[in-house]
């Protein structure tokens, strides 16, 4: 076979590959198809995967199949990590796609073949710098997940100005760079520099802004790879970056609505700082609580519940005893359903995947905007390790932060019951009024424990 | 401006429509399975980390090709491995009773 005609064979490699990546995606409309999508993105990568091994260009292997091997290694634990790590999983996988697309930018500059045009070095600096800020960037995210980093964002005085300062100066160095290429000294700088404004963009975000930064690197991540394949003149890398970027992109718009904030808002606005200042001058104000059997006999009573699960069911590691409880329920003739807010958990889908996860079939759970208008009708809300989701003040009080932010109104169902540690206020330090309603019941304790006394006393569990 | 930079142009914008249409649709049930699988997908840089370390040029770029090979290696595989382990997960009421 001559060497046009195997180039030809390559393209259509690649193009049947796009073809498929692109099917793979629209079978996630589904869940009854999502698993299609999976096999066909399977294949789409396998096939770009091959046809590349018999690229003339490739004139040894040893330093191909040694990674290879290394990356099957390291990736099938990746895969099989426990539900709850998902999240911090999802940021290091947004580190290792940043740091294979920045490597090879940057192999991509110190390549001897020909020099680099002026066009190529733009585009080259361009895409190392966006390559290692995620990396940098998404590595800090997983730390914070990992809680190997404090949560809670840390900030300082001038710290925008001096995020902002580092930018300027990775971009003074690119543009540096595209005046005359041959400044190699520069360009280790560069990236260095664009590695450190990665930790400094992370730092002061917090928890409950997780779901936004996580869904923003992931489509920095994906614009890197389509950077590259600029690059690199491959249409494979731009079709997969540009679908990626894309992703991460909608997604980011998806949380920033939830949260009714602005990017700019999240990048640089610190969330929960300003607002833990601003709590603790809150007298005690008296709330109604319950003990696990009187939750029992109001939830056996019910005929609608809906159950509003958040980031501290998945700290409790409660889902398993949430099923039960559905279990015991449903048994029992009570509607159970649960209402997913967009930005519940650390990530978008968190809860659904836990849930899922604890077996609750996924028709049961239920999108804000289509669970709202029933809670009217509902007889008890049971809100576990929820809070500014359920918040009333984002809808009545103007002064409160999350004023304008779509929350969940479980405040208009029946009763309201709600199982906490204890009155702390939660992670932004906002105050709940939720807590002081007459219709509300603070359950207090452990989450897991609190729901496992309940199942005991209907009767269920194991 | 070279002549490959604006049909890779061309490329990126379509793919970036075809890319929102696509996902606008995918049901907010399956968002984290949505990111793991993008990044699956976007680990095809492989590709274009497999031709570096093979080329073998210089010592230097060969080894960045070898370390990016084995990360977005790492990330294929990962990545869909553990989408489909949670869409395994994801069952229908009706299902689950058959």
């Amino acid at each position: 076979m001559n060497a046009t005609a195997l180039q030809q064979y390559l393209d259509f490699a690649y193009i049947a590959a796009v073809v498929l990546f692109i099917l793979s995606l629209k079978f996630l409309s589904s869940p009854t198809t999502a698993r299609w999508g999976v096999l066909a993105g399977e294949i789409g990568a396998a096939l770009a995967v091959i046809a590349t091994l018999f690229n003339p260009e490739v004139a040894q292997y040893k330093w191909i199949l040694i990674p290879l091997i290394i990356g099957a290694g390291v990736g099938i634990p990746l895969g099989m990590v426990h539900m709850t790590a998902v999240p911090q999983r999802t940021a290091l996988s947004h580190a290792l796609g940043a740091l294979s697309a920045a490597m090879i930018g940057i192999a991509e500059y110190y390549v001897g073949t020909a020099p680099v045009t002026r066009f190529q070095m733009g585009e080259i600096a361009l895409e190392v710098i966006i390559g290692s800020l995620t990396f940098t960037g998404s590595l800090i995210a997983a730390g914070k997940l990992q809680e190997i980093l404090p949560q809670r964002p840390i900030v300082y005085r001038g710290q925008n100005i001096v995020s902002l300062s580092v930018l300027a100066a990775a971009l003074v160095l690119a543009v540096a760079l595209v005046m005359n290429p041959a400044h190699s000294l520069l360009f280790p700088i560069m990236v260095i520099v664009a590695l450190i404004f990665g930790v400094l963009l992370v730092t002061p975000i917090g928890g409950a802004d997780m779901p936004t930064v996580i869904s923003l690197l992931n489509s920095y991540a994906g614009f890197s790879a389509a950077l590259l394949g600029f690059v690199l003149n491959s249409k494979v890398l731009v079709v997969a970056g540009a679908l990626d970027g894309s992703s991460g992109f909608i997604l980011s718009v998806i949380m920033c609505k939830a949260m009714n904030r602005s990017f700019t808002n999240v990048m640089f606005g610190a969330f929960g700082q300003v607002q833990a200042s601003a709590g603790g001058k809150q007298e005690a104000k008296p709330v109604r609580s319950a003990t696990p059997e009187e939750a029992a006999a109001i939830l056996a009573a019910a005929n609608k519940v809906v159950v509003v699960p958040g980031y501290g069911m998945a700290v409790a590691q409660a889902q398993h005893k949430v099923r039960e409880l559905y279990d015991a329920l449903t048994k029992k003739g009570v509607e159970v359903r649960f209402a997913i807010h967009p930005v519940a958990g650390r990530m978008p889908g968190h809860m659904n995947v836990l849930l899922a996860e604890a077996d609750i079939p996924y028709d049961r759970l239920i999108e804000m905007d289509e669970i709202n208008g029933d809670f009217p009708q509902t007889d008890v809300a049971l809100v576990i390790g929820a809070n500014d989701v359920t918040n009333p003040a984002a809808r009545t009080d103007q002064s409160s932060p999350i004023f304008g932010m779509p929350i969940l109104d479980v405040d208009k169902a029946h009763t309201v019951m709600v199982i906490k540690r204890s009155m702390n206020p939660g992670f932004a330090g906002i105050d709940n009024p939720l807590y002081y309603l007459d219709n509300t019941l603070m359950l207090f304790g452990d989450a897991k424990q609190f729901v496992g006394a309940i199942v005991r006393e209907l009767g269920g569990g194991h | 401006m070279p002549a490959d930079f604006i049909s890779n142009l061309y490329v990126f914008i379509l793919a970036g429509f075809v890319g929102f249409e696509v996902i606008k649709r995918v049901s907010p049930l399956l968002h984290t399975p949505l990111m793991s699988l993008t990044n699956a997908l976007d680990a095809i840089v492989v590709v274009a980390a497999i031709i570096i370390a093979g080329r073998h040029e210089t010592r230097l770029t060969t080894i960045l090709g070898a370390i990016a090979v084995a990360a977005s290696f790492s990330n294929m595989v990962g990545g869909f491995v553990i989408t489909d382990r949670m869409l395994r997960m994801f069952k229908s009421g009706r299902a689950k009773q058959a």
